[in-house]
């Protein structure tokens, strides 16, 4: 089944998959142009435009700054170093990864008011995020032959010339790769800036939206955060494409001895503790504490029950709408070469670029005018969820359908089975695990949702995030930790059965 | 019982990269042909288009009375009855043995009945609940031929199937697989680069050399008997000397040698195998009475059953390579004596 055009059976649902994630692009644009392009142009070109353009990119800046110290130094001491309990660190390092924005958000905030603005965004959004720098500039560093450090020292470096000369450079697609991650990361959060007050693009549009009846300001707000976060994708795939040819030959590189730290372990290890520290103890110990501060009797467990249930119903539905798209997308990425199978992995992949908050309105927007029925019902909601995950999960897809050989569609067909009937005996059963495991991601993602959430959950429900977003929002800490706590809880059950599916 | 007929076949991946250029080959009914060629020969593709998996831009091919491919015709790989080996047998390995054997039977009934049957055949009765990861290299590739003949295919293709396998076991499995294939009487193509195998597997030897077949026979005849000597060079070792010939009788450097056709023009090549050629003491008149030419021995390779002693004869610039059963009394250094015995084939053109 090399090359050769999909059959119809598969490219047209996968088709389907496509449009539904260039939906909310092309009907954003439609929505921003409707009062003429003059209208749009005057909303992008007023000063305060300028100003949520100038905070969004400090802010993006600053954590992208401050994520490129803290990843790379984390992931030398953790690969390069004898530094004590290496590993344990290395594992500690991404744990972040986990947290969502707005419930880093919800601890600092709680625990230290005053840093509401641009210092407690920049600090939660840094701490969240900086894994995106961590675990890429860890692989490289992984990958980087010790022979290449051996002959510069001997050709007269010091260690710190070799490592400025020669490890840096080996290093930089992964970071700039890592940090584009992070500048997307930063643009599209909408949890932690919206809570500690820092009005940036998105808080910007959301804002606009809820504040007034003619929603064209919004939609052109977003077509300029769209813009920039697509460019930031571009740029980053082509980072990617980069590193991959700058790894070649490095598969069976000896070990690197690790550097002694000698008199540096001390700070070595205080680093390391503040940063996980900060990043990982801090949120939960927060947690913890606002969580025995509260009274019992204040709990409303019926309503905790019930909005856990919600939260589950609809991220489950979600990320089973979302690996039903996947599937054929995936099948026709891994298995057909050809323009259209590349138009349509891309088509896919759009969701990585649009933020929640966008994705949301102009579903609302297409809602409102076509399909009024589902505005603000469940199905809309599952839709945005569709549309913003189904990158996670065609990657996954498509990394299951790879594992088994093609040879064996192969032999299927030569024994007398349709395509359709080979697809549904042998490539899927085969790819079953690692689909499996993809629609178990989504559903975690499904269940962190925070913007799109708020803007298309039907009318009185509720989910843990936006529970938690709402109390933390008016300062209620105590009411706001048990959703925090339940929303860990739940999502750690996934994600420990991901841990064991991957070792 | 059904024959396949393969005429003009064409197949290019670009205007430069032409793999298959108008190939013929037919493999009579029952028969197991062997399709021998260097890597980048264009067989893979050969065996791909015969499947079905590529369509062919030229030519036909036939299983039977059946067209399969040819203008304005491209049979599904699931409509043309043929079955594939692959190589390392690509068993699902989601599937116990006997559902892998079971897969392409369509007759529900008859499932279970005609697994059992089929890995009888091949030997392995009784493994029908294990995984196929639970099976050796040899045993995954007689389940892969038992799964390929279960739907009575008109034609089995393999692919290289004894590659994965190391020496000890190949003969065995290429033995217990040629026995299938006879008991079943189902024709066969055979892919591979390894000329020993191909001698001795096959009933038919295609040599392909790019995208044409350069010469099909019985192996014997393609070993003996090589239409070039680019052919006797892949098929086996091969002694390629200058030649002036007259009628029936070549004269070389090693002295005259009898053909086994006249020539047609006089200037030419002689192509021997090195086992024609007679290692003798120096200055003797060898057993049968014929010439004996004088050389030095140059080096000596033994390989246990036979050893390689290369020579360089008088007045000859090329060395020369001849097979001496056993352990060899030579030497590098020492001087021998050389014959040529039998008939030998003759190429218009200098080697």
């Amino acid at each position: 089944m090399t090359g050769g055009r999909a059959p119809w059976v598969l490219l047209g649902p996968a088709c389907l998959a496509g449009a539904l994630a260039l939906l909310p692009l092309g009907y954003l644009a439609v929505r921003a142009l409707e009062r003429g392009p003059g209208f749009a142009w005057s909303v992008v070109t007023t000063e305060g435009t300028a100003q949520l353009m100038g905070r969004s990119l400090a802010l993006a800046l600053a954590v992208v700054l401050a994520c490129l110290i803290l990843g790379i130094s984390l992931a030398w001491l953790t690969v390069r170093t004898a530094l004590p309990g290496v590993r344990a660190w290395a594992v500690a390092a991404t744990l972040p990864l986990a947290v969502p924005s707005y419930v880093a958000a919800f601890a600092w905030l709680s625990a230290v008011p005053g840093l509401a603005g641009f210092t407690g965004s920049a600090v939660a959004l840094t701490l969240v995020s900086y894994p995106y720098v961590y675990l890429p500039v860890a692989a490289a560093l992984r990958g980087l032959d010790p022979a290449h450090e051996e002959a510069a020292r001997s050709l007269g470096l010091g260690p710190v010339a070799t490592f400025a000369r020669v490890v840096l450079p080996h290093l930089r697609p992964a970071a700039a790769g890592g940090g584009l991650l992070v500048a997307l990361y930063v643009l599209s959060d909408f949890g932690a800036v919206s809570l500690m007050r820092y009005d940036t693009f998105t808080r910007g549009i959301y804002v606009s939206y809820q504040a007034s009846f003619d929603r064209t300001p919004a939609a052109a707000l977003s077509v300029v955060l769209v813009l920039m976060t697509v460019g930031l994708v571009a740029l980053e795939t082509r980072t990617r494409g980069r590193r991959r040819h700058a790894r070649t030959g490095s598969g069976t590189a000896r070990p690197p001895v690790p550097v002694p730290l000698g008199r540096m372990t001390a700070p070595a290890l205080a680093w390391c503790g503040a940063a996980v520290s900060a990043a990982v103890v801090f949120p939960l110990a927060t947690l913890a504490y606002w969580l025995l501060t509260g009274q019992r009797s204040t709990w409303d467990l019926p309503r905790l029950a019930e909005t856990a249930g919600a939260t589950l119903g609809a991220a489950a539905a979600g990320a089973l709408l979302t690996t039903a798209l996947a599937l054929p997308v995936g099948v026709v990425a891994a298995r057909y070469r050809g323009r259209a199978a590349e138009l349509l992995e891309q088509a896919a992949y759009a969701g990585h670029a649009l933020p929640g908050i966008t994705v949301a309105l102009a579903l609302v927007f297409f809602a409102v005018r076509y399909v009024h029925p589902i505005y603000q019902e469940l199905p809309l909601l599952v839709c945005a969820y569709a549309v913003l995950f189904l990158p996670i999960a065609v990657t996954a897809t498509r990394a299951a359908v790879l594992q088994s050989p093609p040879v064996l569609e192969d032999v299927a067909r030569s024994l007398g089975h349709r395509p359709l009937r080979v697809l549904r005996t042998i490539t899927v059963p085969l790819a079953a695990p690692g689909v499996a495991a993809g629609a178990a991601l989504t559903f975690v993602v499904c269940m962190k949702e925070l913007p799109a959430t708020l803007l298309l959950r039907p009318t009185g429900m509720d989910t843990l995030a936006t529970r938690l977003w709402t109390e933390t929002g008016v300062g209620a800490y105590a009411d706001a930790a048990p959703y925090a706590a339940v929303l860990i809880l739940l999502a750690a059950v996934p994600s420990y059965l991901l841990g064991r599916h991957r070792t | 019982m059904t024959e396949l007929r393969i005429e003009g076949l064409t197949k290019a991946y670009g205007p430069d990269a032409t793999v298959l250029d108008g190939l013929d080959l037919t493999v009579p009914a029952g028969s197991l042909a062997a399709v021998l060629g260097p890597s980048g020969c264009g067989k893979t593709t050969l065996l791909r288009v015969i499947a079905g998996f590529l369509r062919a831009d030229a030519g036909t091919v036939t299983v039977g009375d059946r067209l399969l491919a040819g203008p304005g015709t491209h049979v599904p790989p699931e409509r043309r009855r043929i079955g594939i080996v692959p190589q390392e047998g690509a068993l699902f390995p989601h599937l116990s043995v006997a559902r892998n054997v079971a897969f392409g039977v369509a007759d529900r009934a008859a499932r279970r009945r005609r697994a059992a049957a089929m890995l009888d055949l091949v030997g392995l009765a009784g493994y029908g609940d294990r995984m196929p990861h639970e099976l050796s290299g040899g045993q995954q590739q007689r389940v892969a031929l038992a799964r390929a003949l279960a739907p009575e295919p008109a034609l089995v293709l393999l692919d290289e199937p004894f590659n994965a396998l190391d020496s000890a076991l190949r003969a065995g499995v290429r033995a217990d697989i040629r026995a299938a294939l006879r008991a079943t009487g189902a024709t066969a193509v055979l892919v591979t680069h390894d000329q020993q195998e191909a001698l001795s597997t096959a009933d038919l030897v295609a040599v392909v050399r790019d995208g044409r077949i350069a010469q099909c026979g019985p192996p014997h005849e393609v070993y003996t008997r090589p239409a070039d000597p680019w052919v006797a060079g892949f098929v086996g070792d091969a002694v390629l000397l200058p030649a002036h010939a007259a009628a029936g009788t070549a004269t070389t450097a090693l002295g005259s040698v009898e053909l086994r056709t006249p020539a047609a023009v006089p200037e030419g090549t002689v192509i021997l195998r090195p086992e024609q050629l007679r290692l003798t003491e120096p200055g003797g008149t060898g057993d049968t009475g014929g010439t004996v030419h004088g050389a030095t021995v140059t080096d000596v390779r033994y390989y246990g059953h036979d050893a390689m002693v290369t020579v360089v004869a008088d007045g000859v610039d090329t060395p020369v390579d001849i097979r001496v059963a056993g352990h060899s009394p030579f030497r590098p250094g020492d001087r021998a004596g050389v014959q040529v015995t039998g008939r030998a084939g003759f190429h218009p053109g200098r080697p």
